[in-house]
């Protein structure tokens, strides 16, 4: 861990922002921050789970109807997933050197790597739209708008079903972690985080991280299936 | 004992300082009115189902107003009473003190868990509004999704937010044991009814996520006619009922391991005695909680379930008994040369340990599968699962309620009313719930809105021992009511029980402890404050 | 009221007696040791009793050869049971080979019933004593469930997919069919009887009975020709589909080289989805049937479909059905 810029030491925690101080519960901020990052793995562990019964249901039907999966899947476009998986990592980069930055209270860069992540977020999910409409178009969405030529339909469908709840929540749940964010940007600007004290910065990167491995498991399981056959 | 007669309840006024609180005694306290309101709520609906019944013809009500009936029973009393219920309120209250703490790993985060789960009940009582549920608190697909006319929707957000509650409750349970223990306090010195309450935190965090996905697919299949379990759209009904019952059996855990844990407290209390085998008991809890995640197929024997599955499922099931028989047992035998008070509290937990075992034991018929296929689906279910989660859940909440009630508030309760309702409550449950074990056997199915004449009599019979549960649960309603104003004033430790809880004073000051204390005594270790007190003045382990 | 009420249920199936053995012993385990603690801690509770305010207990240390044995002993009851109700859970599978197939439609709210002699039924079921009988049964819309307490045992009826159940009725009468799971609206009354009758009584039924006539496997046939299956199922067609005389029971191999057994399930599934599974040597061409048959034209092709080929032992016609019947 590199030594702190001046500057951190002498910024005062503005009254406002209080609750970054120690919590009139704890012992120390050593115990404060051991509970607060066991509270988000915690927090993710559910998280697993969460997208464990989706998974179940994606393993079930991928199963019974393999073929139509991998028709399924030949539909999506690769090479927006690849990119989208990249500014992802791209993006868990950003985060971690915003807890990095955090670490040693360099407070412009914590929020400049955090307004990165956010930016990159946004590619995703700006090319997330543009795939949806692609589907949209081409009659890919469950429910009335659905159409599928030949005989496989009914389980393509099944596919797509799968794939649009997956992403979808995985979105969401993007969509969220973006919003907390950018409520951590504007705290970060004011000094709340010191080298002593920024729990948040870093459950806010354990959840970041997480949302990563995520995509990193529905990519392939989505987009790659049946691409080694010719 | 504190001098000052500034406490928890009195140091603060207005609705503001009680819904932004942070205390967690405050949020037990918002638990307690709200799981009772729920409760009394789904018990009416209980009411109206055993008048409907005492005759075979369908003929108080419709049975599409019969469906919803036992739908929002089911729904509520699970999802809004059951599991918050000891957790909510007397885990909340007791648990930091317990071990010595000012107050929960995360306060904020305890009170939006109260707020998202009155969220869920708004939106139950949106659909109980708009005509209620009919779907059966399990929502069996394609029913649910497909055919069901009814606010179906709400309800399962109404329980997705229940769920979400029970999670940040768990987190918060499983953090504080580990990170806020004070000095002194190793985890083998912990009361069993915080291993009881970190076991369940287990549960909660890991299974009440299958259920929010399984839920949110549901909503899509019926908003959006996504096909994931209905067959007319591809999709596979065996499939929810295996996601539902990955949640729903260790619900019941969830339920069970905290009225585990609230009956450890009373025998050692009342026993004056340490519990025997008490790192049993602590690891039995632990066994429950993981061994719980693996039975869930014994709901599915006949459901199309592969035979083999359900051999497995079933061999687990017996496994997942032993240890809830073993802390039957260990509370028998702390019994043993004990000092045995025969106070309301006790009376309840000596009622537990009788119910518990039909309950436990029925249960144990129900995952063998050659039972099973005759008695699935029948009054025999109902009659098991009422004796574990009425007759045990409900009487340990109700014991642990009354042993607590001095701390939480300061008072005491009228003693000879306490205990002519805990007797009304033990005769009523039995005579309610017995002749159903006989109706499941004949071969009434659940969810039976009229049936077959020869079933009528067990059905009177039912209703009848209802009609005197019910008047058990109203008198405490009515005295514990009464006696927070009315009652006397209590010490500190009204019944000389062993506990960092009653070190302090009755009701606690708003940050529990003066000084966070030092514990150097092991668990209900009764013989050496008696010792420390002949030798000495004070008891050792006092705050001040 | 009904006064004069059973405490027990009619024995009226092969099955019962065992399951009843089964439920006798978990029920004496269960008042045994339910007996025996109510009354060990009604007996310390008293003999312990508090005589002095301040009386504490005396110190316990627990046993741990006491734990391990109320540990292990209740485990091996339980897997005594476990055991027991395992093979009689097989039992109940596994219907015997002779077995009478009979066919069963579930709806909201009601249960319909044909006789392999072509006979339907709805609500009350005729059945002969002595001879076992395996329902094959579906739905046509949520899950029901086929509960007959005299017979004891249960299974779920599900749509999209065939379900067994089997028994042998031992004693002439007319017990309770209800449906035992919960499938909204007038579940309660979606109730029925089967009548249990001797031999003698049950043929004359059978020839006296109104709604008789065309046995099934014949209707089946005309729903064969008139849906044009003919067109590509028959030896002699010039587009071909795999060839159905004598296929049902035997594995057949698939596109993909994962092999099925052609059963009930299979037939419904490939008349109404037949690109799921195709037979290896063949195109997907046939068209899907989805939403043009009712689950009881269904049943009706795949009874025509087992009845074809099925006094002689296998090999169908010409050309390329030696792949069906691998």
């Amino acid at each position: 861990m590199s030594t702190a810029p001046p500057e951190a030491q002498t910024q005062p925690v503005s009254s406002k922002l209080r609750p970054w101080g120690k919590q009139h519960h704890f012992d120390s901020f050593d115990q404060q921050q051991e509970a607060s990052y066991f509270g988000m793995w915690l927090f993710l562990a559910q998280e697993v789970m969460f997208f464990g019964g989706l998974f179940t249901a994606y393993i079930v039907y991928r199963t019974e109807h393999t073929f139509a999966f991998t028709l399924g899947s030949r539909e999506l476009d690769v090479q927006l997933g690849v990119i989208n998986t990249a500014v992802l990592i791209g993006s868990s980069l950003t985060m971690a050197l915003a807890v990095w930055a955090a670490q040693t209270g360099r407070r412009k860069a914590i929020v400049a790597f955090m307004i990165l992540t956010i930016l990159l977020g946004g590619v995703f999910l700006g090319i997330k739209t543009v795939e949806y409409s692609a589907k949209w178009e081409h009659h890919l969405v469950p429910g009335p708008n659905f159409h599928w030529e030949g005989s496989q339909g009914n389980r393509v469908e099944m596919f797509f079903n799968l794939y649009f709840v997956m992403t979808g929540l995985h979105a969401l749940h993007m969509i969220i972690g973006m919003v907390i964010m950018a409520v951590a940007c504007w705290w970060a600007w004011r000094g709340a985080f010191t080298p002593e004290n920024h729990n948040f910065i870093e459950g806010l990167g354990l959840y970041w991280h997480f949302v990563d491995i995520v995509w990193i498991f529905l990519f392939p399981l989505l987009y790659l299936l049946g691409r080694n056959v010719g | 004992m504190s001098a000052e007669n500034t406490n928890y309840l009195n140091n603060n006024y207005g609705v503001k300082s009680w819904l932004l609180t942070i205390d967690h005694k405050r949020i037990a306290i918002l638990y307690l009115i709200s799981v009772t309101f729920f409760f009394l709520l789904g018990g009416l609906f209980a009411a109206l189902i055993r008048i409907e019944l005492v005759t075979p013809a369908g003929d108080m009500v419709q049975a599409d107003t019969y469906n919803r009936l036992f739908t929002l029973h089911g729904v509520l009393m699970i999802f809004f009473f059951l599991i918050p219920a000891i957790p909510g309120v007397l885990g909340n209250f007791l648990l930091p003190i317990m071990i010595g703490a000012k107050d929960m790993a995360f306060p904020k985060i305890n009170l939006a868990s109260w707020y998202i789960y009155m969220a869920g009940g708004l939106f139950g009582a949106w659909a109980m509004l708009n005509g209620g549920v009919d779907t059966g608190w399990t929502f069996y697909t394609p029913f649910s999704t497909s055919f069901s006319n009814t606010y179906v929707i709400s309800t399962a957000i109404g329980g997705f937010l229940a769920g979400f509650s029970s999670i940040l409750t768990g987190i918060n349970f499983i953090v504080t044991v580990h990170r806020l223990r004070a000095p002194g306090l190793t985890w083998f010195r912990l009361p069993l009814f915080v291993w009881a309450h970190y076991a369940t935190g287990i549960i909660q965090v890991l299974a009440t996520p299958v259920l929010a996905i399984t839920l949110v697919l549901m909503i899509a299949e019926r908003a959006f006619r996504i096909g994931i379990f209905d067959p007319a759209l591809g999709g596979d009904p065996v499939l929810f009922q295996h996601l539902f019952w990955f949640y729903s059996h260790p619900a019941v855990y969830i339920m069970i391991l905290p009225a585990m844990g609230v009956m450890s407290e009373l025998i050692t209390a009342f026993a004056r005695k340490r519990i025997f085998g008490y790192k049993v008991v602590a690891a039995a809890s632990v066994t429950i909680a993981v061994l719980g995640f693996l039975v869930w197929g014994h709901h599915m024997f006949v459901s199309s379930q592969s035979p083999y599955a359900g051999v497995i499922f079933s061999f687990l099931s017996m496994l997942v008994a032993v240890p809830s028989a073993v802390k039957v047992f260990n509370w028998t035998a702390t019994l043993y040369e004990g000092s045995v008070s025969w106070d309301t509290p006790m009376l309840y937990a000596l009622g537990f340990i009788g119910l518990f075992t039909i309950g436990g034991l029925t249960g144990v018929m129900l995952a063998t599968m050659g039972i099973d296929i005759h008695v699935h689906d029948t009054y025999f279910v109902v009659a098991h699962f009422h004796y574990v989660m009425v007759g045990s859940v409900l009487m340990a909440y109700l014991g642990g309620l009354h042993f607590w009630w001095p701390k939480i508030t300061g008072r005491l309760y009228p003693v000879f009313w306490a205990k002519i309702s805990a007797l009304l409550v033990f005769v009523g449950f039995n005579l309610t719930f017995f002749p159903q074990f006989l109706l499941g056997y004949l071969g009434m199915p659940r969810r039976y809105h009229a049936y077959p004449e020869e079933f009528q009599v067990l059905n009177v019979f039912s209703s009848a021992g209802a009609s005197v549960l019910g008047l058990g649960y109203l008198i405490p309603l009515i005295y514990l009511f009464w006696s927070m104003r009315y009652g006397k004033k209590a010490t500190s430790n009204p019944d000389d029980a062993f506990g960092l809880e009653w070190e302090t004073s009755s009701p606690p000051p708003t940050h529990n402890f003066h000084e966070t204390p030092n514990v150097t005594f092991e668990a209900y270790d009764y013989a050496a404050r008696e010792t420390a007190r002949q030798a000495m003045t004070q008891p050792v382990g006092d705050p001040e | 009221m009904k006064l004069d009420f059973p405490l027990f249920p009619d024995t009226a199936s092969t099955l019962a007696p065992e399951l009843d053995a089964l439920y006798f012993f978990g029920l004496l385990v269960a008042a045994v040791c339910s007996v025996v603690i109510g009354l060990v801690v009604f007996y310390l509770a008293i003999r312990y009793r508090r005589t002095e305010a301040n009386q504490v207990g005396k110190p316990e240390k627990g046993g741990l050869w006491l734990e391990i044995t109320w540990s292990v002993i209740p485990l091996g009851v339980m897997m005594f049971m476990f055991v027991w109700g395992a093979k009689v859970f097989f039992e109940a599978q596994r219907p015997p080979a002779d077995a009478a197939e009979y066919y069963v439609t579930a709806k909201q709210w009601m249960w319909k019933f044909q006789h392999p002699e072509g006979h339907r039924e709805i609500n009350t079921l005729h059945v002969p004593v002595g001879q076992p009988i395996k329902l094959i049964m579906t739905s046509e819309d949520v899950i029901h469930s086929f509960f007959v307490p005299a017979f004891r045992g249960k299974m779920d009826v599900l749509p999209g997919r065939y379900t067994q159940y089997w028994f042998e009725a031992t004693k002439p009468g007319t017990y309770h069919l209800f449906c035992a799971e919960y499938c909204g609206g007038e579940h309660s009354r979606m109730r029925g009887s089967i009548v249990v009758m001797e031999a003698r009584e049950y043929e004359a039924w059978l020839s006296g009975s109104a709604s008789g006539g065309t046995a099934v496997a014949a209707t089946g046939a005309e729903i064969f020709e008139a849906r044009t299956c003919n067109t590509c199922h028959r030896p002699d067609s010039s587009l071909q589909g795999p060839q159905l005389e004598g296929i049902f029971g035997h594995e057949v191999e698939l596109t993909d080289g994962s092999t099925v057994t052609v059963d009930e399930s299979y037939i419904r599934e490939s008349i109404l989805d037949p690109a799921a599974k195709v037979v290896k040597g063949y195109q997907p061409l046939m068209p899907t049937y989805q939403g043009q048959l009712s689950e009881e034209e269904l049943l009706q092709l795949i009874i025509y479909i087992k009845a074809l080929g099925a006094e002689e032992d296998v090999e169908p016609a010409e050309e390329a059905s030696s792949e069906a019947a691998s």
